[in-house]
């Protein structure tokens, strides 16, 4: 296809945006519309498909192709879109209640198909659409509308979801990370098979202090694991802290900057098991993991289903009448 | 009857139909045997049509009552339009399938079962204190035992088949035997044989083809079978045919469809009985264009197949009621979306699991009504197996016509049933027609065609028409959201009028009788049959009725109202509780009669035609 030189303003639709004044969902926009400009496609190529809550109100914004669909279900009208025309690029908008509850069924067989979506999953921890009821992704304790007294439901951590499921794509960003996050997005556009990326962000009305350790200046390189493939696992603002595991257990090993000690782990976006491991570092103990967790390559349900129709020879020129004759017709003169 | 004489001196007469049951355990093949002398009745000339009967359970225990499974078939000339009544000639493979089915056979009718099967194990699973073949309890009836069991081992006796696999044979016994009554031809069956197993048993094949013929020979050669039939052919339009089950019917009409528009067909579905034959079918002819997508759920499935409509293509999803409940938030997705959308749904006796493999026509309100806000579709229903590609041909045709879900009622009577379908040539094929793309420049999404008020189908890949659909309420020509008051008002009322213009579709209602007078009978979908041999045979008595078959439900044929208020009176006979009589109630201000059949059991034509009598005759 040629390559249309696009920007991220063509990716607009010039709708007035209707989300909160200093919701993270604008940055995450701007972001995305980046990544489609410079993936090269044209804007027919897309399909950006959401399901209900803020972050769906997404395709609205969006000057490509899109759908808003119904509560839950973005992947399985995305998974209908992408194995009918394959060659799109069909980016799906979720959120924590969206995807993880309601949708949570789509969302465990769109992983295990490996089905090439793109899935944006915009983490806030709460209802925010409908006001402020507890999400799947709630911590325990929170107070929310639906959770007075603080809520008791063991919280879901989506990335951790996903990584188990064995996702061939798994990354975590922060909404505002602009560099750092829009890394992931343009890896996520390249991958094969389905790429889930959760973003963390804050609900203005409703969570406002959500996520604010990881975003202080003051705190988050103590609080953010930045993992890259290759790299050993080190933080902390004097980048003097590492994570290292032993009998499979992680540890925080300090060192002296600039000498990392050889029992600080080298992470390997290609190794599930590490990715695993990772994704279970959670505070107070430990930092939260950021960046490109998990990136193999495995065949994706649409390219499995093609190749089959391909082995099986491509009869769709066959005469309608001998079609529908089949092997066992019969002939009345 | 017209009696003549063969070389062996055994009577052969002429029958306009005869009523064959196979019934035997579950895991007997009694489905496969039935369809095999379908396919030979058929080949023979004869009008046919089949009715499967099986119990939920896949395996039943052996030799219960619970466990046995049925499978009827009429066959004769052109007044064949159902499975028929009360069966002419059981075939009971156990002493289970004898008690079952006895309750169902007038005095005088056959009984041709395996005396093998008759051991104190068996007569006790069957509930059975005596040996009914010994103690005259069937003394009415005309009993032929034949030890099945024994004679197929014989045949097969120098065979290296283990013993059960001997013994699996011995449904082709009784086939034989039946051919040789019914003067079929072993051929097809044999051709059959040789494909089924050849590849991976010769053997037993060999062994099945052999035990098929030895039937037939015993039939021959044995005094105790003293008649033969012939039945009289139907006059058949020249052609090419096969067998077509309502199922796998509709499946060739959804990529008969797919073709007709040069599109992908997508069919996303989840099993359910009695459903998922059409996705299986379908599954069978992914090289054709057909995308078929097995989904995680009945959510899921419709969901994608919405997709798929988005993305440009034929998009269909196939469901019987529970799921069809499950898919209703997404079918008010697809009627505010405008997309096209065919959903097959193959009703099932419901509430909730329910009767899931016996037939009912219970979810016509929960298709025509059972979705929330206001959210107007067109619903279809079929009237045979064979119709069931042509109802659904047409749901295709109007669902992207006029850029609509449509959904097609079809049911287990029709789903499993089978007869024979004529291969139409491409140039007897409704044309498929959908609203021309206006130019880059004009375009919006929510324009409409003035005809159909369709609006245009739009969909990724094509540059410059980009748009967002959705389930928020769009303004109208634009598409942008509109929370506008009053534009909410003008775009259901465009949604209504939409779906009320596909009554231009519906061709003028064929009157089966004089088109006035005493009664009419107003059938819809799976009763058409039984509905009609009951009008023949009621005016055959003399008696003044005449019959309408409804397949358009929503909207309804525009000449009902007056049809039916040229008549006195008005009987709507439905297997459920009066669905569409009060449809027709609501819509016309008819206070239409009610014959009623909530059994999981299709209704028949005795049934309709008794109704009929006491209504004219007042008894």
């Amino acid at each position: 296809m040629e390559k249309t030189k696009l920007t991220a303003k063509d990716f607009s639709s010039g709708l007035p945006v209707k989300w909160c004044p200093g919701c993270g969902d604008f940055a995450i926009l701007n972001m995305l519309q980046k990544t489609m400009a410079n993936m090269g496609l044209p804007l027919e190529q897309y399909a950006v498909i959401s399901g209900i809550g803020c972050s769906s109100r997404f395709p609205y914004y969006v000057s490509t192709y899109g759908f808003h669909s119904i509560h839950g279900r973005a992947l399985a009208v995305a998974s209908g879109v992408k194995l009918s025309k394959p060659e799109l690029a069909v980016w799906v908008i979720t959120g924590d209640g969206d995807g993880m509850s309601i949708g949570g069924n789509h969302l465990i067989h769109t992983i295990r198909r490996n089905i090439g979506l793109k899935i944006v999953l915009f983490n806030n921890r709460i209802y925010g659409l409908t006001k402020g009821q507890a999400s799947p992704t709630t911590l325990q304790g929170s107070k929310t509308k639906t959770t007075p007294l603080g809520a008791i439901d063991y919280p879901f951590d989506p990335t951790r979801f996903a990584i188990g499921l064995d996702c061939t794509f798994v990354a975590r960003g922060l909404d505002n990370d602009i560099a750092g996050t829009s890394a992931l997005f343009e890896r996520a556009a390249k991958h094969t098979g389905t790429a889930f990326v959760e973003v963390l962000q804050k609900c203005v009305p409703f969570t406002d202090k959500e996520f604010d350790s990881l975003k202080d200046p003051a705190t988050k390189e103590d609080m953010l694991l930045r993992v890259e493939h290759g790299k050993p696992l080190v933080f902390g603002k004097d980048k003097n802290k590492g994570i290292s595991f032993r009998n499979m257990r992680a540890e925080i090993v300090e060192f002296k900057a600039g000498s990392v000690p050889a029992e600080v782990a080298v992470y390997d976006e290609t190794n599930a098991d590490m990715a695993y491991l990772v994704s279970g570092l959670a505070h107070p103990e430990f930092p939260t993991p950021i960046g490109v967790l998990k990136a193999v390559r495995k065949p994706a349900y649409e390219e499995l289903y093609y190749d089959q129709v391909k082995a099986i020879g491509n009869t769709k020129e066959q005469e309608l009448e001998a079609l529908l004759a089949g092997p066992d017709a019969w002939e009345m003169k | 009857m017209n009696n003549t004489k063969n070389s062996r001196n055994v009577c052969v007469s002429q029958l306009d139909s005869v009523t064959v049951r196979f019934a035997g355990d579950s895991g007997d093949g009694i489905q496969l045997v039935g369809s095999q002398f379908a396919n030979a009745t058929a080949i023979a000339g004869n009008e046919l049509s089949t009715l499967p009967d099986y119990p939920a359970e896949i395996r039943a225990p052996a030799g219960s009552l619970a466990g046995v499974s049925g499978f009827q078939i009429s066959f004769g000339d052109e007044s064949v339009l159902t499975p028929g009544n009360k069966p002419d000639v059981l075939l009971a493979m156990n002493p289970a399938a004898l008690a079952v089915n006895l309750k169902n056979m007038d005095k005088g009718s056959v009984i041709i079962t395996n005396s093998d099967a008759y051991t104190a194990v068996g007569l006790e699973k069957a509930g059975y204190k005596s040996n009914p073949l010994e103690d005259g309890s069937l003394a009415n009836y005309r009993v032929i035992g034949v030890p099945v069991n024994t004679l197929a081992a014989g045949v097969l006796k120098d065979s290296t088949l283990t013993p059960a696999q001997v013994l699996k044979c011995k449904n082709f016994y009784l086939l034989g035997i039946l051919y040789w009554m019914y003067g079929l031809p072993l051929e097809a069956t044999q051709t059959w044989i040789k494909t089924k197993f050849g590849k991976k048993s010769p053997e037993l094949a060999a062994a099945n083809a052999k035990v098929l013929e030895a039937g037939f020979d015993y039939a021959e050669t044995t005094e105790i079978f003293d008649a033969r039939f012939q039945l009289k052919k139907s006059p058949v339009t020249k052609g090419k045919y096969r067998n077509l089950t309502g199922n796998e019917a509709a499946a060739y009409a959804l990529i008969t469809a797919a073709k007709l528009l040069k599109k992908k067909l997508f069919y996303g579905s989840y099993p359910i009985t009695p459903a998922t034959e059409i996705l299986q079918t379908l599954s069978k002819h992914r090289a054709n264009d057909v995308v078929v997508f097995q989904a995680e759920d009945e959510i899921a499935a419709i969901c994608s197949s919405i997709g798929a409509a988005f993305a440009g293509e034929l998009a269909a999803t196939g469901t019987s009621g529970p799921g069809l409940s499950l898919k209703s938030e997404a079918l008010g997705l697809a009627v505010i979306a405008e997309l096209p959308l065919v959903v097959v749904n193959v009703q099932r006796g419901g509430p909730s699991t329910g009767l899931p493999t016996k037939t009912e026509q219970s979810d016509l309100l929960q298709a025509v009504y059972g979705r929330h806000g206001e959210s107007p579709l067109v619903v279809l229903a079929a009237t045979s197996p064979a119709d069931c590609f042509d109802t659904t041909l047409e749901a295709a045709r109007i669902a992207v016509k006029y850029m609509t879900p449509v959904v097609v009622l079809t049911n287990a009577y029709l789903s499993n049933g089978s007869e024979p379908f004529r291969i139409p040539k491409l140039s007897e094929l409704p044309k498929f027609q959908t609203s021309p793309l206006p130019k880059v420049e004009d375009y919006k999404c929510f324009m409409r065609d003035p005809e159909t008020l369709a609006r245009p189908w739009t969909y990724p890949g094509l540059a410059g028409y980009e748009y967002r659909a959705g389930g928020l309420e769009k303004q109208n020509v634009e598409g942008n959201i509109s929370y506008d008051a009053l534009n909410h008002e003008v775009m259901t009322n465009l949604r209504a009028d939409k779906i009320a213009r596909v009554v231009k579709e519906i061709p003028a209602t064929k009157i089966n009788g004089p088109d006035e007078g005493e009664l009419l009978v107003v059938g819809w979908g799976s009763t058409y049959g039984a509905i009609t041999t009951a009008i023949t045979e009621a005016r055959k008595t003399g008696l003044k009725v005449s019959s309408v078959h409804i397949k358009h439900i929503f909207p309804m044929p525009a000449d009902l109202g007056t049809i039916m208020r040229r008549f006195r009176k008005v009987l709507v006979p439905e297997e459920n509780s009066g669905q569409f009589r009060m449809l027709l109630r609501s819509t016309y201000m008819l206070e239409p009669l009610g014959l009623n059949k909530v059994q999981g059991q299709p209704l028949n034509s005795d049934e309709v035609l008794c109704k009929i009598q006491e209504i004219l005759r007042g008894n």
